[in-house]
């Protein structure tokens, strides 16, 4: 194998582009200057800062509620979706069912935004709900677009697996629904964890279609920060950014490590 | 574990049994429910919304709640009237505006399209290359990003480029610039290429780990140099990963919003950006759902495409 010096320099410079922007953010977030770009001295004080704004902290507890309601509709909707897709193999609107679960993936956030905004809109006046729009909006918006990545993640796990073992437990007696927990379930739990951590860091990072479907007094962490960022910059949300971008640092290398360790070890040729 | 005796004493105990039951004596199969469930909640808040958004884009802006006209006007005679104004449809092909909007997504998503295909085919190539420790620790370093808030790694990247920014510092070091990069065309590509970088190098990396090496060595052994290897061997093999992480790049960056409104100039026209000023600066809902239509007469056919691809991928591999 020819080993040149091309892709090295490039995947080394491809790697600095995608990393130089966050690590001097994480940087200046210690800064002690209000000039988020230059440096006079070490300091936590945005830390702080950060922890004495009631209107960030508000919406953040917003957004981690809506986060984790939404990622579990999510889940049952978009496990069942995809035991559905990959189990059944013939049923009448496979077609339209797997077009419906699949295109949210690649639909422009303002045409999801927009379009349920319109339906909340139309079904209040004619039903008399949702009354109003917020929390329950955003969850019923979020639970969706989070719905079809749970079944992609679901969908790719289950049509890996060995069906053997669920014909041996429907051989030894089993009815569908006690295989799906007692063999399915357990075998693709590692799927469904990733799943739900998905969408619930979609939900929790969705601007979009948060500001379509939202009403008054339930700002989602990310409107607040970008009302404050399009005025500037400003060092507290620095601060929020590097905490932020730890835990999801130390929550993927994690699962990296815990993908290693479980991996059997293949021989290789 | 539980022990094999417990198992034969009570199995009907279990939750799942009573639930099982329960379904029966409800007259369901829990085939039909598996798929009614998801059916009905997609096609209540996916499918039905964009008929509304068709329905909307019909009627005309006026002032009240909703601030639009209605289709359906019941008269005290009995008779429905259903009026639909085309006039939005209209505007959107006379209106230099649009238009330019229109073409300008088109145009900044195609070339980063192009650009993050440049820069991510090397890098998924290398990974693929590695053995095994590095490759899943560079694995990893590109799926980070992935999870990291998109909002908070555009406003990185806005620090980075502004004009008493990190790039800008770091040449007024050596007396050169400062160079202007922020609220141009500029900042939008690069904004596109950096945020939508991993989804070009995800779907490169899967179809070029499966490249098999003995392909290459038998090019070289045949005397080929190794651009040309590259361009009759590895280039062909991996064109589906190359039509998927474009569609993933190009389809989402059309309707960007939050690119050209934080990174990009007032000039910097992108047709999601036109939709939201639509409603929410011009509360026009009407306009702003035929725009919506038109987007998505844009971004379906690249959707079709790439479902192609896919299920091409899925009969291969079967």
């Amino acid at each position: 194998m020819r080993r040149g010096w091309f892709l090295p320099i490039a995947a080394v410079l491809g790697f600095a582009f995608l990393y130089a922007p966050i690590i001097s953010l994480v940087v200046f977030s210690f800064n002690e200057s209000r000039l988020v770009t230059v440096w006079s001295g070490f300091s936590v004080k945005w830390y702080g800062e950060l922890l004495r704004d009631p209107q960030i902290l508000g919406a953040a507890w917003l957004s981690l509620q809506i986060a984790a309601v939404s990622a579990s509709i999510a889940l049952v909707l978009g496990t069942l979706c995809a035991v559905a897709l990959v189990r059944f193999k013939r049923f009448r609107g496979r077609t339209a069912l797997a077009g419906m679960v699949s295109a949210p993936l690649v639909m422009p956030d303002v045409i999801t935004g927009l379009s349920l905004l319109l339906l909340f809109v139309t079904m209040e006046s004619f039903f008399g709900w949702p009354a109003g729009r917020g929390m329950l909006t955003i969850i019923i918006a979020h639970s969706t677009f989070c719905m079809a990545y749970v079944t992609v993640v679901v969908q790719s796990r289950l049509s890996d697996l060995d069906l053997s073992l669920e014909e041996a437990a429907m051989d030894l007696g089993a009815n569908p629904v006690r295989v799906f927990f007692d063999i399915t379930l357990p075998i693709i739990a590692p799927a469904l964890v990733s799943g739900w951590l998905l969408g619930f860091t979609l939900s929790l990072d969705d601007l979009v279609i948060a500001s379509f479907v939202s009403g008054p007094g339930s700002s989602t962490l990310p409107m607040v920060i970008f009302s404050k960022v399009r005025l500037g910059v400003s060092p507290d949300i620095n601060a929020l950014a590097t905490i932020i971008v730890g835990i999801v640092a130390l929550g993927v290398v994690a699962a990296t490590v815990i993908q290693l360790r479980a991996r059997p070890r293949r021989a290789r040729a | 574990m539980t022990s094999l005796a417990e198992i034969e004493v009570r199995p009907r105990q279990r939750p799942w049994s009573v639930l099982e039951r329960g379904l029966r004596t409800a007259g369901l199969s829990g085939r039909a429910l598996v798929i009614f469930a998801p059916a009905l909640w997609l096609t209540v808040f996916f499918l039905v919304p964009l008929a509304v958004v068709f329905g909307i884009s019909l009627a005309t802006k006026q002032f009240g709640r909703p601030p639009y006209s209605d289709l359906l006007t019941f008269a005290e005679d009995g008779t429905v009237q259903l009026t639909l104004h085309l006039s939005n449809f209209i505007r959107l092909f006379t209106d230099a505006l649009y238009v330019n909007a229109y073409l300008n997504s088109i145009k900044i998503s195609a070339i980063a399209t192009v650009v993050a295909l440049l820069i991510g085919y090397p890098m998924a190539y290398f990974i693929a290359r590695m053995n095994d420790p590095w490759r899943n620790i560079l694995l990893m370093l590109v799926i980070l990003p992935f999870w990291t808030s998109f909002l908070l790694r555009v406003y990185a990247l806005s620090g980075f480029m502004r004009g008493n920014g990190v790039i800008n510092n770091f040449l007024g070091a050596f007396g050169l610039g400062p160079i202007v990069m922020m609220q141009t065309d500029f900042a939008v590509y690069v904004g596109i290429v950096y945020t939508y970088l991993p989804f070009m190098i995800l779907p490169l990396y899967t179809n070029l780990v499966k490249l098999d090496e003995a392909l290459l060595e038998a090019s070289a052994d045949l005397g080929a140099k190794p651009w040309r290897t590259f361009l009759s061997v590895t280039l062909p093999l991996s064109i589906p990963g190359i039509v998927a992480g474009s569609m993933l790049v190009f389809i989402p960056a059309i309707g960007e919003f939050v690119i050209p409104s934080l990174l990009g100039g007032p000039g910097t026209l992108m047709i999601g950006r036109v939709l939201w000023d639509e409603f929410f600066a011009n509360t026009n809902w009407p306009r702003a759902s035929a725009v919506a239509i038109a987007m998505l007469v844009v971004v379906v056919v690249p959707i079709m495409l790439m479902q192609k691809a896919q299920d091409a991928v899925v009969e291969r591999d079967k």
